[in-house]
Parts: C-alpha cells; sequence; structure tokens
C-alpha cells in the first residue's frame, strides 16, 4: 500500500474519532452546566482545557456554553473543533477513494458541509441535536467500515489511528481532571462531590458500563481503574491499547518486520498492567496519565517512521 | 435545417428512438421528473462532481445528469466505429512521423513551422520510440451529428481526455433505476471499458518488463477536477491511485513509496500535463512532478501513457490537416469529415475570419474546454469587436468554424420533452491493437438553442446507447 494511503487512513479515522470525542465532551458540558454549583466550577473551561483549545478562549472571564460552541464545534480556524475535524476527515478520504468502500465514503460525503456558515446561536439551541448528529455520522461510517472494508492493511492504519485518538482523549480528560479521582486523604482544594465523578464518567459515555461493573456506587479507585486498565471498556485506555496491540501485530506479520512501535506498544501495555487492582495509585494516577500520553505519542510518530509516511 | 435525432423529417419517431419513445410515454414527464430528482441525489453522494476553473463558487459542482438517453443505430455505430479507429491510427502514425523523419512534412503536405514551432511538440522526444510506437493511448474524438449521414469532428483530444467516467457513471445509474428498460438486451453493454483499458496499458509496458506490468494511474491530487475520474478508474482497474509525491526515480527506473519500501512501477497512466511531469526536463518551475521521471522513460525503464508531446495531434492547427494524414498513412479516404476551418494565422484566412466573424465560431488554437471562445450568431456586437481585437493581436493563436446546425436530442424539459443540441465524445483506446466501447460521452447544451455543451459551461451528460441491431 502507498504510504500516503495508509497516512491518510490513519488520520481520517483519527479526525473522526476527535470530532466525536468533542460532542461527547460537549454532553458533558451541557450537563455539569445545569447542575448546582456549577457557576464556581467552571466545568465548560475544563472541556477547553482537555481539547487543547483554552488558547482560543481570549476574552478573558468566565467561559460560557457559547464560547465553548464556537470554539469546539463551530470554529473552522480551530484545527480541532468538530467542524474542522469532520472537513480534515473528508480531504483525507477523498485524496483516498480507492480505499474506501462507497458506503464508507458516502458517510463521509455527506458529513463536512454541515457546519459551513452555520450561526452561533441557532448552534447553542440545537445542540443537543448537533451532537447526536455528529455522532450518528461517526456510528454510520464505523458500521460501514466494519461490514464492508477489506481487511488489508489500510483497515490496521485506520483502527490504529482512531484507537490512539480515543486513548488520547481519555488520557487528557484525566490529565486535566485527575484531582477529582485523587484518594480521599490528599484533595487537592476543597471538597470533591458525586457530580464530579459522574462528570467524568459522562464525558466518556460510560456512566451506564460503570454500573454493569462496579455496582451504583461511585469511587475515585474505581472510576480511575476503569478508565485506564478495564479491558472491557472501549473508551478505557487498556482496552485502545489492545486495539493498537492487535492492529499493529497485523502489520509486523504482513510485512515481516518488528518496528520501534511495537516496542512502545508494548511498554505501554506493560504500564497498565502493573496498574491494575489500584496500583496505579500507588505510582501515582497524574504521572502514570502523563507517562501514557507521552508514550503514545512518540509510538503514533514511530508509526510514520516505520511506514514511510 | 437542424437535425432531430429522435424524429423524421415528418415527425414520426425514428426507429432506433422507438424503445425511448414507449418508454417517456409510459413513465410520463411527472414520473421522470421525480426519477431525476432520485438520481441527481445519487451522483451527489457518491461524489461525481467536477470542478469549474475560474468560476468560484461549489469547487465540486456536479454535471446536470439527463435521463433521456442517445441512441445509435448499429448501423450508425458501425461506420462511426471505423471513421473513430482510423482517425486514431492515423493521428498516432503521425506522431510517430513528426518525431521521426517527418515524411508528411517534407512532402509539402503540412507546413514545418506548424509542427516544429508548435508549443505542444516537444524536442526532447525526437528520435525516441516508445513502446508499440503507440503515442496516444487513449484517442477522445469530439463528434458533432448535422445531418442523418453527416457525422463531422470538431476536435481530437489526444493528451489526457476526460469523461469516460460519466460514460460509466450514467449507464450504471439508468441500469439501476431502471432496469426494464436493459432487460431485453437492446443496449451494448460499456462496462468493459475498464479492463480494456488495463489491457491495453499492459500492453504497452517497456519491452525490457518480463512481469506482469505494474501499472498506476497519476493524477494531480484530489484538488484536481477530473479528480473522481481518476479515483474511479484506479478503482476499477485495481491499481494505484498515485500522486508525484508517491513516486521518485532511482537508477532509471520509476518507484513508488509503499508502506513496505520502494515498489516499482512498469506502466504510468499519467492524468498531469507534460508541463508538469518532471520538472528536470520540463517546467523546471512546476511543484508537481516526478525529478527524473522523463529519463527513466527515455531509457526504457517506464512507460508514460499518453506519451510526452503527444498533444502535438490534437492541436487546433494541426486539427486542420487530420484528412490528409488519413490519406497519406493509411491510403484512405476519411469516414469522419472536418469541419471547414479558417486559420487566422494565413492571410486569406485572417481576411475572411474579420470580415465575417459575427457568423462564425471562434476558437483558441490552445484553448480547450470552451473556455475562450466565441460563437458569433449569439454575441453581442461589443463582444464580436473586442474578440476581433484580440485576434488581430495574435492572429495565429485563433482558428475559426462555421456556426453548425448541431443535431438536437429529446431532453427532459419544465413540462415536456424538449430538443437540445448536443455533441458525442467516444474514447478509443490504442495498445497492440485499437479497442472502442460502443458507445461515449453525450454531452448536451442544457439551455435552449445553445450551441455549447461543455460541462465548464452549464452543459449537461446523457447515457448513450448503442443498439445491438
Amino acid at each position: 500500500m502507498l504510504s500516503r494511503t495508509a497516512a491518510n487512513l490513519f488520520w481520517m479515522a483519527r479526525h473522526l474519532e476527535r470530532a466525536e470525542s468533542t460532542a461527547r465532551l460537549l454532553t458533558m458540558g451541557q450537563r455539569m452546566a445545569v447542575l448546582p454549583g456549577s457557576a464556581y466550577r467552571d466545568e465548560w473551561r475544563s472541556v477547553l482545557r482537555v481539547t487543547g483549545c483554552e488558547p482560543f478562549h481570549t476574552k478573558g472571564g468566565p467561559v460560557t456554553e457559547e464560547d465553548v460552541v464556537r470554539i469546539l464545534l463551530l470554529d473552522p480556524e480551530n484545527p480541532a473543533s468538530i467542524h474542522s475535524c469532520l472537513v480534515r476527515a473528508r480531504a483525507n478520504g477523498r485524496s483516498v477513494r480507492t480505499k474506501l468502500t462507497q458506503e464508507m465514503w458516502e458517510a463521509l460525503n455527506l458529513s463536512w458541509r454541515r457546519f459551513d456558515g452555520y450561526g452561533l446561536s441557532e448552534a447553542c439551541q440545537e445542540l443537543p441535536a448537533l451532537i447526536d448528529w455528529v455522532k450518528t455520522r461517526a456510528s454510520v461510517f464505523r458500521g460501514a467500515a466494519e461490514t464492508g472494508m477489506l481487511r488489508h492493511e489500510g483497515h490496521d492504519f485506520m483502527r490504529i489511528g482512531g484507537a490512539i485518538e480515543r486513548a488520547q482523549m481519555t488520557l487528557r480528560l484525566l490529565d486535566v481532571k485527575y484531582y477529582v479521582l485523587l484518594p480521599e486523604t490528599d484533595v487537592v482544594g476543597g471538597g470533591r462531590d458525586h457530580y464530579q465523578w459522574t462528570s467524568v464518567l459522562h464525558a466518556l459515555s460510560g456512566i451506564r458500563a460503570y454500573h454493569h461493573v462496579y455496582g451504583g456506587v461511585y469511587s475515585p479507585a474505581h472510576i480511575s481503574d476503569f478508565l485506564m486498565v478495564n479491558r472491557a471498556f472501549p473508551r478505557s485506555v487498556a482496552y485502545c491499547v489492545d486495539q493498537m496491540r492487535w492492529h499493529l501485530e497485523r502489520l509486523a506479520l504482513e510485512h515481516g518486520v518488528l518496528a520501534t512501535c511495537h516496542k512502545t506498544v508494548d511498554e505501554v501495555f506493560e504500564l497498565l498492567l502493573d496498574g491494575q487492582d489500584g496500583a496505579i495509585f500507588q505510582r501515582g494516577l497524574h504521572e502514570t496519565v502523563q507517562q501514557c500520553l507521552k508514550l503514545t505519542n512518540r509510538m503514533a510518530n514511530e508509526i510514520a517512521e516505520s511506514y514511510y509516511f | 435545417m437542424t437535425f432531430s435525432e429522435m424524429h423524421e423529417q415528418d415527425g414520426a419517431i425514428r426507429s432506433c428512438y422507438a424503445e425511448v419513445k414507449r418508454w417517456i410515454d409510459e413513465t410520463g414527464i411527472d414520473g421522470l421528473k421525480g426519477r431525476m430528482e432520485e438520481a441527481e441525489a445519487i451522483f451527489r453522494r457518491i461524489g461525481i462532481t467536477f470542478a469549474v476553473y475560474g468560476e468560484g463558487g461549489d469547487p465540486e459542482r456536479l454535471i446536470p445528469f439527463d435521463l433521456l438517453p442517445r441512441v445509435f443505430s448499429r448501423l450508425e455505430w458501425e461506420r462511426l466505429d471505423q471513421g473513430i479507429r482510423q482517425r486514431a491510427q492515423a493521428l498516432n502514425a503521425f506522431l510517430y512521423d513528426a518525431y521521426h523523419r517527418g515524411e508528411i512534412l517534407r512532402a509539402g503536405l503540412i507546413p514545418q513551422d506548424l509542427v516544429y514551432q508548435n508549443e505542444a511538440f516537444r524536442p526532447e522526444m525526437i528520435g525516441f520510440d516508445p513502446p508499440g510506437r503507440v503515442y496516444s493511448h487513449i484517442v477522445g474524438i469530439d463528434i458533432v451529428r448535422t445531418g442523418p449521414d453527416k457525422f463531422e469532428v470538431l476536435e481530437d483530444n489526444c493528451r489526457t481526455p476526460s469523461g469516460v467516467s460519466y460514460m460509466l457513471e450514467n449507464r450504471e445509474i439508468m441500469t439501476r433505476m431502471f432496469p426494464g428498460l436493459f432487460s431485453k438486451g437492446l443496449v451494448t453493454p460499456v462496462d468493459n471499458y475498464p479492463a480494456l483499458l488495463l489491457r491495453t496499458l499492459k500492453e504497452v509496458a517497456p519491452p525490457a518488463c518480463k512481469r506482469d506490468p505494474v501499472v498506476v494511474l497519476l493524477t494531480p491530487g484530489s484538488l484536481n477536477s477530473a479528480y473522481y475520474e481518476h479515483s474511479f478508474l484506479a478503482d476499477l482497474m485495481g491499481i494505484e491511485l498515485v500522486e508525484p509525491v508517491d513516486l521518485f526515480v532511482d537508477n532509471d527506473r520509476v518507484w513508488m513509496k509503499t508502506t513496505a519500501g520502494p515498489r516499482a512501477v512498469d506502466v504510468i497512466y499519467r492524468r498531469i500535463d507534460d508541463d508538469y511531469l518532471d520538472p528536470l526536463a520540463f517546467r523546471p518551475d512546476s511543484l508537481l512532478g516526478v525529478p527524473g521521471l522523463f529519463h527513466a522513460y527515455r531509457a526504457g525503464g517506464v512507460t508514460l501513457c499518453s506519451a510526452p508531446g503527444a498533444g502535438l495531434a490534437d492541436d487546433k492547427a494541426i486539427y486542420v490537416y487530420v484528412p490528409e494524414m488519413i490519406r497519406f498513412y493509411l491510403g484512405e479516404e476519411p469516414i469522419l469529415s472536418n469541419i471547414p476551418t479558417w486559420q487566422c494565422g494565413t492571410e486569406a484566412g485572417l481576411a475572411y475570419v474579420l470580415e465575417h466573424l459575427g457568423e462564425l465560431v471562434a476558437k483558441e488554437v490552445h484553448g480547450s474546454g470552451g473556455y475562450g471562445m466565441l460563437i458569433g450568431p449569439q454575441a453581442s456586437p461589443e463582444a464580436v469587436a473586442a474578440y476581433a481585437d484580440r485576434i488581430r493581436a495574435n492572429p495565429g493563436g485563433f482558428i475559426a468554424q462555421p456556426t453548425l446546425a448541431l443535431s438536437t436530442v429529446p431532453t427532459l424539459g419544465v413540462s415536456t420533452v424538449v430538443q437540445r443540441h448536443a455533441d458525442f465524445r467516444p474514447f478509443c483506446l490504442v495498445g497492440k491493437q485499437m479497442r472502442l466501447v460502443a458507445g461515449g460521452l453525450t454531452r448536451v447544451a442544457l439551455t435552449e438553442g445553445s450551441l455549447v455543451v461543455n460541462s465548464s459551461q452549464g452543459g449537461g451528460v446523457k447515457d448513450t446507447w448503442v443498439l445491438r441491431d
């Protein structure tokens, strides 16, 4: 396969995953904003922080829902906005048209113009519907890939790109909100509540899944366990790393070569394995999160090098 | 008097249109219009679009598709088929001659300057023998019909004619939407085109290539107006769609960069102009292109389709001499005639054109796609005067032809079936042998009375049927 094709498939999946994860974050922001005491918690600011988009908020003062919708949904200048991600995913897909199925292409092609010239107040009013729409588009695309795409290496690159982006969104969320999950004894900056814990789960659409695994009790240890090392929850870091390993292994078989990226993914895998049963807290949740972010970034670069992107 | 392809002089339906007529009556105008929207939605979803240069607006515009097919009878097609092959063969023979001994120039049939001073002439190609002596592997010939038995060639396209994807997609959509029309087997299929194209491309692999040739399609990229067609054809042939950045030259071979390292390429079906192929051989300022590509080609490491310099044969000033080429190289009389053409580069031609510009169609010699042309009878006096000034400034850059009474084909109007002017572009494949699918692209001017069918100027497309008997 052409290296450029592999690179485009990889990035197409990343952009689409990014759009979807950001949509989920917006749902969390909306939910938190209507809860008691939300004003001082500045929940919208943490949404900007998780996506690395705080610098786009230049006017000072508290971050409003309107600001976030403008920056994260509509702004074509912000490369991380949902709008930009959809346009870029489509551009990636268009330049490798022949490697997509008709259905995958149609799913991409229907999405990309939705937010051209969309009004801010209109977008704020229709936010829940728009978020649903983004999630549905991503699902249609994934479904089309699931049942129609040839399982050649392009599929592996696509899945790896998506898994990296998804893992990193979870990691960034934990990076920003780690204090919420600290053991009760070393609380930073005052008391926490039930809402803050659930906000982290809501951001990843994981609250129901959490109940199934841990019952109805919230505890920081369980939540961080769920998001970091649980290998059944599709937005957990461990699950995403399993996916990366599986597809990287397929690439190694196909090419007959183990590259540096294979070593790095094993490193992340072992890091998470060692963190089971609360061990992650002993080593430090925040440190582990940062280490994982660093390693996954390095691995993404190594993939590009190993396959001549 | 304009020839209506659907009707006899007395208004009766011509027999080859009987099936279409029956279908129109059965479905009704409202029914057809409903299906038209459906067809458009399919095109949009698939993403068959066409960018128009210099017009701004939607970079991915849809070419309007008209549901009513254009029909040729078997007999009509047989004649067209012979005429098209004859022309494609003569054009390739001329190109070989022009880059070798120039016999036709020595015989005094074509002025030397017209060839050697031509912008499309590539001195770099002199003395080189492309595999199979083929220069133009896909010849697209634009044909208009002006009477029941009168087919005339408007122009030749020897570089990289586009539009074949519409031929295939139009048929695909029609078959999908109206399976009943095709179930009787009246219409000759066209869907073997990609297989024939691939066979043609493999046939012209460099003689040194002993394996099953690796063929790629080279596109300028996804912003090119014909990108859809590039990806579509690559897909149907199962070959890689590459951009210049994917290729490099080493040791007189061309390699593509893959995830498993470099892989050698034998044949390149390029959809990039000569100028942008190789900055070392052609335009040094080109940001596109593969450095060293031309050298690898001349060394026999790879075949370029079409060959650099093939555009010489479709130059509008050379066009005038194609009938002579047919007589000279093939010893035959042309089956398809040329349209009388005045060359502004000659004194007599210039005088005539300036005097009659209001009645003529004038074109730039090097223009294409309907850009920069003047249709005298439909232009304002000011526009005609302004165009005359342009001709005076550079007479050699223009030709003029009479305004033709292009035949009309049935087209879906607002509330009725209307007659609109159309032309036709078949695609002749030239490898070790010639191949031609029975069909092509019919372009139709959607505005009443308009003679401009170019999609860049608001023309539409239709399915083209060649009946089996």
